[in-house]
C-alpha cells in the first residue's frame, strides 16, 4: 500500500538533510519607552477618532439616540441613558442592522497605534466587533504597552485574537490607503487616563 | 505526476513575455506609479525603526531553524490543532490539496464559498479545480476581485490587480457588477462592500491561506486590511485553510519579531489594519469545524537544494518585486506564474522542480542581479545568489544557449530606464531579444553570472555599439 501522504512529506524532509541552525539571537529591542501620548498619536495617524476622556459615561452621551451592541459584561457606568443598548444574544442580522458597538480591549500597542482584542472582559465575540459600523473602544492607559514584544505575548494564546490597527482599509488601488472596506469604517477609541 | 500549476499553462519564456509587456505602455505606466509610491512609503516605515537590522536576522534565523526541523515541527503543530478541535490533512502536491478541499465542501453541500486572499490556493489553482467539481469560490479581497471579475491573472502578490489603475477597475465593476461607479478609490471600495456584504452574512464555508502558524500551540494567523479576512474567518460555519508546510514558526514569541517585519514590508505601514489569530475551534464564537490543509507541492524538493532552500523563508511580503527595476517595466504576468518579481524567479523554478521546463528555466534570468531586493527583503533571502545558482542549474539542463544569454541580456537591459530606452531607439531591442543573436562577451557590470561562469554573451553588434558609445 503506498504511504500516507504525512509520512511520505515527512520522509522527504528528512531525506532533504538540513543541518542544525544556529540558535535565533534577539537582538531586537524587546521593550519601547511610549505611552499615552504615542499611542494616540499613532491611532490618530490611521485616520481613527481618537478621544483622551477621564468620564466615560459622559463620553458616550455622543452614542444618544442610536442603536448600540454592548457585549454582555461591560461595566454598568457605560451604559447611558439615551442609547438603544442591544444585548446578546444576537443575530448575524441584528448586528449588521446596529449603529455600532462599544467594547473594552485585552491590550493596545503603543509604537503601532493597535488594540488587541481576546474575548475576554467587554470585548464580546469576534462577530461584535466586525459587523456594525461604528467600533468604539475603550482603553485604559494602563492597558497601553509600549512596544509590540511587549504586548504580543498574551497569558492565553488560544483565545481568538484580533489585533486592531485603525478602520478598515485597503490600499489595493494604486497602492493608496483608502480607508472603510468591509470592516467598521470609524474607529473611536477612547482612552481612560 | 500533473504538472504543478504553479506555472501558468502555455506561458511563453520571460523575455518573450517581457517583450510583449514592454509594448504596453498603459501597464508601464500603472506600475511605475505604485511601486514608486510604496518604494519611498516602505522606506519611511522601515526607517523609523532603529532595531530593523536585528530584526531581519531574528527573521532570518526563526525561519532557518524551522527549516531544519520542519518534521518534528509539523507534527508539533498536528498534535496542538487536533487537541483543539481541528482537523489536519496533508498534501504531497497541488492535485491532492484540490481534491481534499472539494471533498471538505462537498461534505458541508456547498456550492459557493467565500475567499480570502491566499498565494498558496493561488498556486494550487484551486479555484479552477473547484469550479470544476462544481464550487464557486468567490475572492473577497478588494485586489483579487479585481483580478477575478476581470477575468485577468494577478500580477503581484500583495496587490494582484496593480496593473490596473483606478479607470479600468471602475470599467470592471461597471460591467460585472452592473453599478454605476466613479473611479475615485473609496467610492470603488464602497462598491466591493455592498457587492460582497450579504456573501459574507450568508456564506456557510470560508477558505483561508495563512500567514503564519504556532508549532507550539496551533494558533493561526492572518493579516490583512479590508476586514473581508475577518468576515471569512468568523462568520461561516466551516473554515478550511490551506498553508504551505513552510508557513510554521516553533513559538508564540516568534511572532513578535514577523508582525513587525511583514507590515512594513508589504504595505508599508507600522501595523496593517487587522491581525486575526485563531486556535482551532473556540466555542461560542467562529467557525465550529476547523480544517487544516497542508502542502508540500515542491516544498520539499526545494528544502533539499541547500542553496534554494533560503527560498522558502519567504513571508511573500512582496518588497522584493516592488524594488525591481525588471519587474517595474515588465509586469508581474510575464513570470507565468503567481509568484513574480524576484522571489518569484527563485521560487517558481524550484517549486517547478524541472529545468528542462523552458518557461521555469526562463525565470532566475528575469534579473539584473542589481541586489535591490536582498537589502529590502525582511528575512535577508539572498536573491541575487540563489539567482545565479538556478541559472547555472538551467545552463547546465540546457546546454549554453543562445537563448538563455538573450534572456540575461535582456534582464540587464530592462533594469535602467534610460538603457532601456536608448536601446529601444537605437531599434536594437528586438534583436537583443532575438533567440539567434550571436556575440561574444559583454561587459556586464554588476552581473555575478556572467564574470564568474564566463557564460558568451550574444547580443547584436549593433548592442555592442550601443554600448561603446553609451557607457559610462
Ligand atoms: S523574498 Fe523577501 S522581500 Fe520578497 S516577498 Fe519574500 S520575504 Fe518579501
Amino acid at each position: 500500500m503506498a504511504s500516507s501522504a504525512k509520512e511520505e512529506i515527512l520522509a522527504r524532509i528528512r531525506g532533504a538533510r538540513v543541518p542544525a541552525a544556529a540558535p535565533v539571537v534577539r537582538g531586537y529591542h524587546r521593550e519601547g519607552s511610549g505611552g499615552v501620548e504615542l499611542f494616540a498619536e499613532r491611532v490618530a495617524d490611521y485616520r481613527a477618532v481618537v478621544r483622551t476622556v477621564t468620564d466615560v459615561p459622559e463620553a458616550l452621551k455622543s452614542l444618544r439616540g442610536k442603536r448600540i451592541v454592548a457585549p454582555s459584561d461591560v461595566p454598568d457606568e457605560w451604559l447611558v441613558d439615551g442609547v438603544t443598548w442591544l444585548r446578546e444574544p444576537l443575530s448575524i442580522e441584528e448586528l449588521d442592522g446596529s449603529d455600532g458597538v462599544l467594547t473594552g480591549c485585552a491590550v493596545a500597542i503603543a509604537d503601532t497605534g493597535t488594540i488587541v482584542l481576546d474575548g475576554g472582559v467587554a470585548q464580546g465575540r469576534r462577530a461584535l466587533t466586525l459587523l456594525p459600523d461604528h467600533h468604539v473602544c475603550v482603553v485604559r492607559a494602563d492597558q497601553i504597552a509600549a512596544s509590540v514584544p511587549d504586548a504580543a505575548n498574551p497569558p492565553e494564546p488560544t483565545r481568538p485574537l484580533t489585533f486592531v490597527s485603525g478602520p478598515s482599509a485597503t490600499s489595493d488601488i494604486e497602492l493608496n490607503r483608502v480607508e472603510g472596506v468591509h470592516g467598521p469604517r470609524t474607529l473611536e477609541v477612547l482612552i481612560v487616563t | 505526476m500533473a504538472r504543478n500549476p504553479v506555472t501558468w499553462l502555455g506561458s511563453p519564456t520571460f523575455p518573450q513575455a517581457a517583450h510583449k509587456a514592454l509594448a504596453d505602455t498603459q501597464l508601464r505606466q500603472n506600475l511605475r506609479k505604485a511601486t514608486g509610491t510604496i518604494r519611498g512609503r516602505r522606506a519611511a516605515a522601515v526607517g523609523e525603526m532603529t532595531d530593523w537590522e536585528q530584526l531581519r536576522v531574528a527573521g532570518e534565523q526563526i525561519k532557518d531553524d524551522v527549516l531544519s526541523r520542519l518534521d518534528t515541527l509539523l507534527v508539533r503543530l498536528e498534535e496542538s490543532v487536533t487537541a483543539r478541535g481541528g482537523v489536519v490533512h496533508w498534501a504531497r502536491d497541488a492535485e491532492e490539496a484540490n481534491r481534499i478541499v472539494l471533498g471538505l465542501c462537498r461534505e458541508e453541500n456547498a456550492t459557493e464559498v467565500v475567499k480570502v486572499k491566499s498565494m498558496a490556493t493561488a498556486e494550487i489553482g484551486l479555484n479552477e479545480a473547484l469550479e470544476a467539481g462544481g464550487v464557486h469560490a468567490v475572492e473577497t479581497d478588494l485586489a483579487e476581485l479585481i483580478v477575478q471579475l476581470g477575468d485577468d491573472r494577478p500580477s503581484h502578490i500583495l496587490v494582484p490587480a496593480i496593473h490596473r489603475n483606478r479607470s479600468e477597475i471602475r470599467e470592471i465593476f461597471r460591467r460585472r457588477m452592473g453599478v454605476e461607479v466613479s473611479d475615485e478609490p473609496a467610492d470603488l471600495a464602497e462598491a466591493a462592500r455592498v457587492y460582497l456584504r450579504q456573501k459574507f452574512l450568508t456564506t456557510k464555508v470560508a477558505i483561508s491561506g495563512a500567514n503564519f502558524a504556532v508549532a507550539d500551540t496551533g494558533s493561526i494567523v492572518v493579516l490583512e486590511s479590508e476586514g473581508n479576512g475577518r468576515m471569512c474567518l468568523t462568520l461561516p460555519d466551516t473554515l478550511i485553510t490551506v498553508m504551505g508546510i513552510e508557513k510554521l514558526v516553533p513559538t508564540w514569541q516568534d511572532l513578535e519579531v514577523f508582525l513587525q517585519l511583514l507590515p512594513r514590508s508589504s504595505t508599508a505601514e507600522r501595523m496593517n489594519p487587522y491581525t486575526s489569530v485563531w486556535t482551532g475551534v473556540t466555542p461560542g464564537d467562529g467557525p465550529q469545524k476547523f480544517h487544516l490543509v497542508l502542502i508540500d507541492n515542491g516544498r520539499t524538493a526545494t528544502l533539499a537544494d541547500s542553496v534554494g532552500r533560503q527560498a522558502l523563508r519567504c513571508i511573500r511580503c512582496s518588497a522584493c518585486l516592488n524594488v525591481c527595476p525588471v519587474y517595474e517595466r515588465t509586469g508581474g504576468q510575464s513570470y507565468g506564474s503567481v509568484y513574480p518579481g524576484p522571489i518569484g524567479a527563485i521560487l517558481t523554478p524550484q517549486l517547478v522542480g524541472d529545468m528542462h521546463d523552458p518557461q521555469a528555466a526562463s525565470l532566475p534570468f528575469a534579473s539584473s542581479l542589481c541586489g535591490a531586493c536582498f537589502e529590502v527583503c525582511p528575512v535577508r533571502i539572498d536573491i541575487p545568489s540563489v539567482l545565479t545558482h538556478l541559472r547555472a542549474e538551467a545552463v547546465e539542463a540546457k546546454g549554453r544557449t543562445a537563448e538563455s544569454v538573450a534572456m540575461a541580456a535582456a534582464a540587464w537591459m530592462f533594469a535602467s530606464a534610460s538603457r532601456y530606452e536608448k536601446a529601444q531607439k537605437a531599434g536594437s531591442l528586438a534583436r537583443f531579444l532575438a533567440r539567434d543573436g550571436r556575440i561574444t562577451s559583454l561587459p556586464w557590470p554588476g552581473s555575478k553570472w556572467t564574470s564568474s561562469r564566463d557564460v558568451p554573451a550574444p547580443p547584436s553588434e549593433s548592442f555592442r555599439a550601443w554600448w561603446r558609445k553609451n557607457r559610462g
